[in-house]
């Protein structure tokens, strides 16, 4: 693996394989030493051009927990803010021996370009690019579901005949997308549940099953029900009429959660608007699995920066 | 290119039967001792030398796998290296006497990523090493304790260790020219 860019193209023995390297990831986060030698010397930057925390300080932790060097670059502020091309930022990086990118961006495929583009040697991990992809989070997604079904016993499993149902803003939603890619490839049965409004005008390539009604879906009794954050920075049209309407069609209350099937968990990539898109209830409850999806991040985010970092730099793969 | 056998079914039993008197020995009983197999076919030799362990003390001697991946010299001039699971028995390795068990000893470099590996999950009282073959070569100072066979070799022969849970039968066989 040179890159991780997205889920679309990311084959089951690859996806398997990172999953399995986080489950040695997470082992090593029980210890008392949390820290491996695995990517000493090595340099991880992190090319932040929109906002974020939680994945920032995530692949910061991943990093390192396995010994690299960490470099927060974030737009604001900094040389872009003055007018500096993608090309000029990422050859001052290359100059600085940067052996790995982690990048959020505004615009869809800025990681592709970033990585197809010759400007840098390092390896490039899409950390959310526009409305495409947000691999490593449907990674944590996928981690999560397969060890709350299968715990200790998870190493090498896919996700066969498991059923989630992803509910909320689909039309701008990364998440969204990352996880009907990766779900579907591991076997598991997606169904999207939106707004008419919230929903791309064609989809009829997405592996899923598409649905406007909350109630029927949870009827259907899911394994997961991961709720989407309503992003208001991109609500800037009429995508439905008001909060509250939003909240009582679309929104987990604490009636919806109890006619959940006992063993069905609840999932939000977080940061979650309480009261809107998850009703507290559904967030504290015992299934809600938001913190898990956190630390679950740290191990897999390891686990790709190790399969990406460690290795020799093998010159077959770096011609693809 | 010739392979030949040097150590058949019952060779190996006896040996890893030997091994076993001699931790006890060693150790004045079975008292404190877990045994951390290295991945993958150390791992089996320790489950095997944990049984017989069982049969001569009439204790459980705990037995675990010991990952040393990610603490190798070479990681980088290698392509990417999958880990194999870690498992640290219950009762963990603080205070303990722990005996690591290799398939092959060559160079040396596993067993200082071992001992690196060991440092960050506790302080075990004494860390011991059983091999059940040694071929030499060593290239940094570090000796066995408890050896099943000592295998002069040229360097660029091949000794390959084969266990009836990995491979389908028992044996130790050396390739060379």
């Amino acid at each position: 693996m040179r890159h991780l860019l997205d889920t679309k193209n990311l084959g089951r023995e690859d996806a398997l394989r990172i999953l399995d390297v986080a489950e040695d990831m997470a082992d090593a986060q029980q210890r008392e030493v949390k820290k491996l030698p695995a990517l000493r010397g090595k340099t991880v930057v992190n090319l932040f051009f929109e906002d974020s925390t939680r994945t920032r300080i995530s692949f910061e932790a991943a990093a390192k927990r396995l010994s690299a060097d960490v470099i927060n670059f974030s737009a604001k502020g900094s040389s872009v803010s003055k007018g500096e091309s993608l090309q000029d930022t990422a050859q001052t990086l290359q100059a600085m021996g940067a052996d790995a990118v982690v990048m959020r961006h505004g615009a869809s495929g800025a990681p592709r370009t970033l990585a197809t583009s010759g400007w840098i040697t390092a390896g490039v991990v899409n950390a959310g690019d526009g409305t495409h992809e947000h691999p490593t989070q449907a990674l944590l997604d996928a981690y999560t579901m397969r060890k709350r079904r299968y715990g200790a016993d998870s190493r090498g499993r896919d996700l066969a005949g498991y059923r989630v149902t992803i509910v909320g803003d689909i039309l701008h939603s990364r998440v969204a997308r990352s996880n009907l890619w990766l779900l579907n490839t591991l076997g598991a049965e997606v169904t999207l549940i939106s707004p008419p409004t919230l929903i791309p005008q064609d989809v009829t390539a997405w592996p899923a099953r598409i649905g406007y009604d909350l109630d029927e879906a949870i009827a259907g009794g899911p394994d997961a029900l991961m709720m989407l954050r309503i992003q208001q920075e991109r609500m800037n049209a009429a995508y439905f009429p008001t909060e509250r309407e939003y909240s009582r069609t679309w929104g987990l209350d604490a009636a919806r959660l109890a006619a959940l099937p006992p063993d069905s968990i609840v999932m939000h990539p977080g940061p979650m608007n309480r009261g809107l898109e998850i009703s507290a209830d559904a967030a504290d409850s015992a299934r809600s699995t938001v913190l898990e999806q956190v630390a679950n991040g740290v191990s897999v985010r390891m686990a790709v920066l190790y399969l990406l970092l460690a290795g020799e730099r093998n010159e077959k793969e770096d011609a693809r | 290119m010739s392979t030949r056998t040097v150590l058949h079914e019952a060779d190996i039993a006896r040996a890893l039967t030997r091994i076993s008197h001699e931790i006890l020995e060693s150790n004045r009983g079975p008292d404190n001792l877990v045994l951390l197999g290295i991945p993958t076919r150390g791992v089996t030799l320790a489950e095997r030398i944990s049984r017989i362990l069982g049969e001569i003390s009439g204790e459980t001697i705990p037995a675990g796998a010991l990952d040393v991946t990610m603490y190798r010299d070479d990681l980088h001039r290698n392509p990417t290296r999958t880990p194999r699971p870690t498992q640290i028995p219950s009762g963990g390795i603080d205070g303990k006497v722990v005996v690591l068990v290799d398939d092959v000893l060559f160079s040396g470099r596993s067993i200082r990523a071992a001992l690196d590996a060991i440092q960050d999950i506790g302080r075990p009282a004494t860390v011991r090493l059983a091999t059940l073959v040694d071929r030499g070569h060593r290239e940094l100072p570090i000796r066995p304790d408890f050896v099943g066979k000592n295998l002069p070799s040229a360097r660029d022969e091949r000794v390959r260790v084969r266990l009836a849970e990995v491979d389908g039968e028992d044996a130790v066989t050396i390739e060379g020219e």
